[in-house]
């Protein structure tokens, strides 16, 4: 239990040092940005004095490392600092819109994680049959197909042509929750395509890696039935990378909907972010880029402890 | 020599990836020849259905979607290889380096990479490009950059493990330098698997810079690339006609051939375990 104990505090120390250096990286690439913000916003009719009286409001004339401290404190206390474009807060304009993001991306992952896993096993346990070969052949091309392909051709067959699902997703909080799952069909639909494809192959590879495995022979051969073998040999053991591989492919789903969002002008994180990019808004860029990277840093964290947990043998690693 | 032998006992998926890939290189070389039309030369009239002068119909400009398709197969796949190309040789420099000399050194290079490993790719990308502007060179330094990361981990791996072989022992003894060690030691047995991972890394970067260009962050318009079209046509498929799904579709061809090929290439020197 102890080790357990020490080993979760670690790998927490080391999500949240990685998150310290992403931000330093963030912070220190936007400083090193060509240009003057006070400048920017300002616009070039601003007169020198003008422009070094609003630095001073902005705290620029300050050195970097105090900015840095000061930018982290904010953070922490829930202040993102506000929009060049339009002045807003930019808590009120990523707190809604990353909600939508998550709803999107949890309502795949709802169908994804469970589809993934059964065909996974399926393919594992009869593999080289035709059933394996189909099974491989497609999620080899779905993983080779760009994300807006698979949502265009959704798009043509349920939207245009039988005129099912809407082909925008735009969603606000007045909408009754029905008519939100109606808009997010095909969104949904999308990413739950390309994240079953990745999940499944790599179940696929780690169950048989298992099944390979000489104690899995040794139950085979001592006679047991099959069913035997696989609830009480194979799967506890496989269940260690399988829990890797659903949790690594959620991360990639936080991010692969930035695509999927802009498809389907989405109200989401990551239309924004896109957006925000274009436009150069770089406060903005800065905090959407800061929660998909806690976001996407925790679930990897996530992965790494559950399949410590689920596999003993990871606590107490073999010296080199 | 030895690749027609391996052909001849090829998988039909191997042979279809490589017709597939060999399609793509053909449309990318001859792009004047083959297309009727120029890259830029508007036409006709916007999205027209396609008929005989017009094989695939016209894009939202008027402009020929043939035409532009097979100058996209050039600008994109030259861009991507490119990419690839610069990503590995600073993945593949800095990695071998690190195995072979080792030490804090290594420790503190591997770091670093962890780090920029935890952090999705894409959001790096679009942060970065944030920064420096979006223009064809910074799109490729950008993405070489980022992706070298993971060229970094897999030619280090590699390394270590001939860096303790007797040969480069050897070589150590005879008093070679680092550097000529790293040419001519381990460069050539680490290739094979180098060479499959350039095959995953140039269709993770192909459809990187496709998506990107397809965010209107990528390559920018009036070049034609795959990425871009199929934003700028988007538009039509509301209208249903599937102009845009031409690109797409071009995209996805060219992924699936390079993967069929990855696929075969990792079964021969994998030993054909799977």
């Amino acid at each position: 239990m102890k080790d357990i104990f020490t080993m979760v505090i670690k790998r927490l120390g080391l999500g949240l040092m990685t998150i310290i250096v992403i931000s330093i990286l963030i912070f220190v690439g936007v400083d090193a940005l060509p240009g003057d913000v006070a400048q920017a916003i300002l616009g070039q009719s601003a007169t020198p004095e003008t422009v070094a009286a609003f630095r001073k409001e902005l705290k620029l004339d300050l050195p970097p490392h105090i900015r840095y401290f000061a930018w982290l404190n904010s953070i922490a206390k829930g202040d993102l600092g506000n929009s060049l474009a339009n002045g807003r807060p930019i808590k009120d304009l990523i707190g809604w819109r990353f909600a939508n993001t998550l709803f999107l991306a949890s309502s795949a992952a709802v169908i994804a994680i469970p589809l993934a896993i059964i065909l996974g096993l399926l393919a594992a346990l009869y593999r080289d049959t035709l059933f394996d070969k189909a099974i491989s052949t497609t999620t080899l091309s779905a993983i080779s197909f760009p994300e807006f392909f698979v949502a265009y051709i959704l798009i043509a067959l349920l939207s245009v042509k039988l005129v099912v699902f809407p082909s925008i997703s735009n969603i606000n909080d007045q909408m009754p929750f029905w008519h939100k799952i109606d808009a997010i069909v095909l969104p949904s639909l999308t990413l739950t395509f390309i994240v079953t494809a990745h999940m499944m192959r790599q179940t696929r590879a780690a169950v048989i890696n298992v099944l390979a495995s000489s104690y899995v022979e040794m139950a085979r051969l001592k006679g047991l039935k099959r069913m035997r073998v696989i609830v009480v040999h194979a799967f506890p053991n496989a269940l260690s990378p399988v829990i890797n591989v659903v949790a690594l492919n959620l991360a990639y789903l936080v991010v692969g909907v930035v695509i999927v969002e802009v498809v389907f002008v989405y109200p989401g994180l990551g239309q924004l972010l896109v957006d925000s990019v274009a436009k150069r808004d770089i406060p903005v860029v800065q905090a959407s880029g800061l929660v998909f990277a806690a976001v996407y840093i925790s679930l990897n964290l996530l992965a790494d402890i559950l399949s410590i947990l689920s596999n003993p043998r990871l606590l107490h690693p073999k010296s080199k | 020599m030895v690749f027609f032998k391996l052909l001849r006992h090829s998988p039909l998926s191997a042979r279809i990836g490589l017709a597939m890939v060999l399609l793509n290189v053909f449309a990318a070389l001859l792009a004047p020849v083959i297309a009727p039309y120029g890259e830029t030369e508007i036409v006709g009239d916007v999205w027209l259905p396609s008929s005989l002068d017009h094989l695939l119909g016209t894009d939202h400009l008027g402009r020929d979607m043939f035409t532009r398709l097979t100058y996209g197969a050039r600008n994109t796949i030259v861009i991507a290889f490119a990419t690839t190309l610069l990503s590995f040789i600073i993945g593949a420099l800095i990695g071998f380096f690190a195995a072979v000399i080792g030490g804090w050194i290594e420790l503190a290079v591997s770091r670093i990479v962890d780090i920029l490993m935890a952090f999705p790719t894409l959001i790096f990308a679009l942060m970065a490009l944030s920064v420096v502007g979006t223009s064809v060179v910074a799109l490729i330094l950008v993405i070489a950059v980022l992706d070298s990361t993971r060229v970094f981990r897999l030619s280090r791996a590699v390394a270590m493990d001939i860096n303790v072989m007797e040969f480069v022992e050897a070589a150590r003894l005879r008093g070679e330098g680092i550097f000529w060690v790293m040419r001519k030691e381990i460069l050539p047995n680490a290739m094979p698997p180098l060479v499959a991972e350039f095959g995953l890394r140039f269709c993770f970067v192909f459809l990187f810079i496709a998506a990107l260009s397809f965010l209107g962050l990528g390559i920018q318009p009036p070049t034609a690339d795959w990425g871009g079209m199929v934003r700028e046509n988007a538009g039509a498929i509301t209208f249903g006609i599937f102009t845009p799904l031409w690109p797409a579709g071009a995209i996805a061809f060219l992924t699936v051939g390079v993967n069929l090929i990855v696929d075969w290439f990792l079964k021969i020197t994998s030993g054909l375990k799977d």
